[in-house]
């Protein structure tokens, strides 16, 4: 336990869309789980969100679109990550992406599509398990299905 | 007789019945009675209806005259789609249509401006670049019967030039023109976060719109004071109805510093609420928003004009309470919250379709929306009697204490600089996210209910077919756009620009220059160019 290292997750809305309720309410759950959240908020582009990964030497990014433009956007991301050399950072996202969009997402390299309704412990849960080691802190409550 | 009433607690103290909170965190009680509105009086504070202060409706017939404008979505992505979804809505029974803009549009920026990559005609919304999309858009719809509702912010300048300039080409008289632009800045910094501009220029725009319209529209709602937008970014409805209000108070003050005389624009401001899932706090939400508005126009303001006294809304229910787990229930979801606006005396309502939690609507399920509303007003005989849960021992009481609790939250928005100063000094935000965070949790912990979600829940789900956005639009939209730019005559646009500007910089109307700038083939995202050239831009601090 003590030797843990703090988990870094970079929360972003990327696009236009300003719908920012999830990403704020997860951005909270991490923190208040102990993670360091970096929340850069609304209207992103691709690359002040790899930049600042990079200059934060984040472990994670988690992306919040509900504005259809998922299978643009995230592409565009990860071809950025991989120009950058970002690529020991887990990519997660959520929002309203349908089910069918997921199987082309992940095989572009989006690690984890969290669906609207997701208990944020659910989340932590997997970037805990995800990030830190092997044994991740027990979570009350909802056990993850991945 | 004489006997004082008891309440439930007092009549058996021992039996323990856990307390309840609605969503605003007032604690509701397990029996209403007598006691509950001893000091309430029915001629000073609830009167009839079309009569001050309004909480029974702001028209003494109300549905029995005539039923609430059933008002659906008719965007889609193309303008010319968009326009014949308008006509088949109209076909099905709508009265009304509410026109979303795509993200792109509702940015400032133009279908072929590299921050729209991916983004051009989805979300629902329509793509308006030019005049010639606002000419497709409304292409054959009689704009002097059917009412649109464009649901246009930050540009909603640009877009009342590009509809007056089709009205006019037409012939069209802009003195008939009826319909609403949402026109709201102040719940953009607050809660929907699509601004472009610092806060005090943008608030000039919406009040150069809101007198040109006085000048010229005297039909046209020239704006639609938004809770909808707090509420679905999370604030509860007690916050939704305060902040609302404390909004439209500071839009009537700047009308009034402008040089208007309060009872030339006020009758025209609307306003748009949310219905969520607690069906009688939404009745008592627009009971007490009727009452404080009246109540303040009156006596505050010191308008004269009933008309100016009246809260006029329209209604969407929640698509923040939609859920992605066994969507068909949304179906049941939307009926009761729908039920609950028209109970609550709503001027127009839009239902939503039950798949919106993953994407813009089927034909299917937005029939079923459509339909709803038809059911509610033609089947269920509700719209017969109106306000018909006056003297409700619980409903006053929870009229009573929602107007009280809201009276104070903006008493202390004022006591805190007002509505501008508590944008930038973050407090809505911080309010709203607050409540989204204890909602959230509330949900989490099995506090709250959500059938299906965190009870009920079936695990596989079954599959439903949702609606696909044309792949190739974007591509198309850009190329005749390109061709669009390259066929103007670059000397009047750059005069057009040149007037918007100098508009901008002295403080005259943008109305005339943005008029003439349309005419000129002045793309939406050009003339936010001009105008960011002059009032810059604006970030908020990201806070969570």
């Amino acid at each position: 336990m003590t030797t843990k290292k703090t988990i870094r997750v970079l929360i972003a809305k990327p696009g236009l869309d300003g719908h920012d309720r999830g990403a704020k309410v997860v951005a909270r759950a991490l923190s208040d789980a102990g993670m360091e959240v970096i929340y850069l908020g609304l209207h992103q582009t691709p690359e002040m969100i790899v930049n600042t990964a990079a200059d934060e030497d984040v472990d994670a990014i988690g992306l919040s679109v509900l504005s259809g433009a998922h299978n643009t956007i995230f592409p565009r991301v990860i071809s950025l990550m991989k120009q950058k050399e970002v690529d020991d950072v887990l990519l997660f996202g959520g929002g309203t992406i349908p089910e069918k969009d997921h199987p082309f997402l992940k095989a572009e390299g989006v690690d984890r599509i969290f669906m609207p309704g997701t208990d944020t412990k659910e989340i932590v849960f997997y970037l805990q398990s995800a990030l830190n080691d092997s044994t991740p802190s027990v979570i009350e409550g909802t056990a993850s299905k991945s | 007789m004489g006997l004082k009433p008891k309440s439930i607690n007092e009549q058996n103290p021992d039996k323990h019945i856990e307390p309840v909170r609605n969503m605003s965190g007032l604690e509701i009680k397990p029996l209403y009675g007598p006691e509950d509105i001893q000091s309430l009086s029915y001629e000073a504070d609830i009167g009839r209806p079309g009569e001050f202060p309004y909480v029974r409706g702001v028209y003494p017939y109300m549905y029995r005259e005539r039923v609430w404008t059933i008002r659906q979505l008719g965007s889609l992505g193309p303008p010319d789609k968009a326009n014949l979804r308008i006509r088949q809505l109209v076909e099905m029974g709508a009265t009304g249509v509410s026109i979303c803009l795509d993200m792109p549009t509702i940015m400032g920026r133009d279908s072929d401006d590299p921050m729209a990559e991916g983004e051009v005609g989805r979300c629902g919304g329509v793509a308006i670049d030019t005049l010639d999309d606002m000419r497709a858009l409304l292409e054959g719809i009689d704009l002097e019967t059917i009412s649109i509702n464009f649901v246009s912010n930050s540009q909603s300048a640009i877009i009342l030039a590009l509809f007056c300039v089709l009205a006019e080409e037409r012939g069209v008289p802009l003195s008939k023109l009826r319909g609403t632009m949402q026109n709201d800045i102040l719940k953009e910094y607050q809660a929907q976060k699509s601004y472009y501009f610092p806060p005090s220029p943008s608030l000039r725009l919406t009040m150069d719109t809101i007198a040109f319209c006085h000048d010229n529209l005297p039909l046209f709602n020239p704006i639609s004071i938004s809770g909808y937008h707090l509420a679905s970014a999370g604030a509860t409805p007690l916050q939704e109805l305060a902040f609302t209000l404390a909004n439209a108070f500071t839009y009537v003050r700047e009308g009034i510093n402008a040089g208007m005389a309060v009872d030339a624009f006020a009758p025209r401001l609307s306003f748009f609420f949310k219905v969520h899932n607690d069906f009688f706090e939404n009745v008592a939400k627009f009971r007490a928003a009727r009452r404080i508005w009246a109540r303040t126009m009156k006596d505050t303001f010191k308008a004269k004009d009933p008309a100016s006294w009246r809260f006029r809304v329209h209604t969407q229910t929640s698509g923040s309470s939609l859920t992605a787990q066994q969507m068909e229930n949304n179906i049941v979801r939307t009926t009761i919250q729908a039920l609950s606006a028209v109970i609550a005396g709503t001027q127009s309502l839009h239902t939503n379709s039950f798949d919106e939690a993953l994407s813009i609507p089927t034909p299917l399920s937005e029939r079923i929306a459509l339909r709803t509303q038809q059911i509610i007003a033609h089947e269920s005989a509700v719209a017969s009697t109106i306000d018909p849960l006056a003297g409700s021992y619980f409903v006053e009481a929870l009229t009573n204490e929602m107007e009280a609790e809201a009276l104070r939250i903006i008493q202390a928005i004022e006591d805190n600089g007002g509505v501008v100063a508590c944008i930038e000094n973050g407090y809505f935000q911080k309010e709203i996210a607050e409540s989204a965070f204890a909602y959230q949790q509330a949900v989490q912990n099995g506090e709250r209910i959500i059938v299906g979600l965190n009870a009920y829940a079936e695990g596989e789900e079954g599959k439903i077919e949702l609606r696909e956005v044309d792949p190739d639009f974007e591509k198309e939209k850009v190329a005749v756009l390109k061709q669009f730019k390259s066929n103007r005559d670059p000397s009047a646009l750059e005069a057009a620009g040149k007037a918007l500007r100098e508009a901008c910089r002295t403080g005259e109307n943008v109305m005339p220059p943005l008029l003439s700038g349309v005419k000129a083939g002045m793309s939406l995202g050009e003339a936010v160019r001009h105008m960011r050239s002059v009032f810059g831009s604006y970030r908020e601090k990201a806070i969570f």
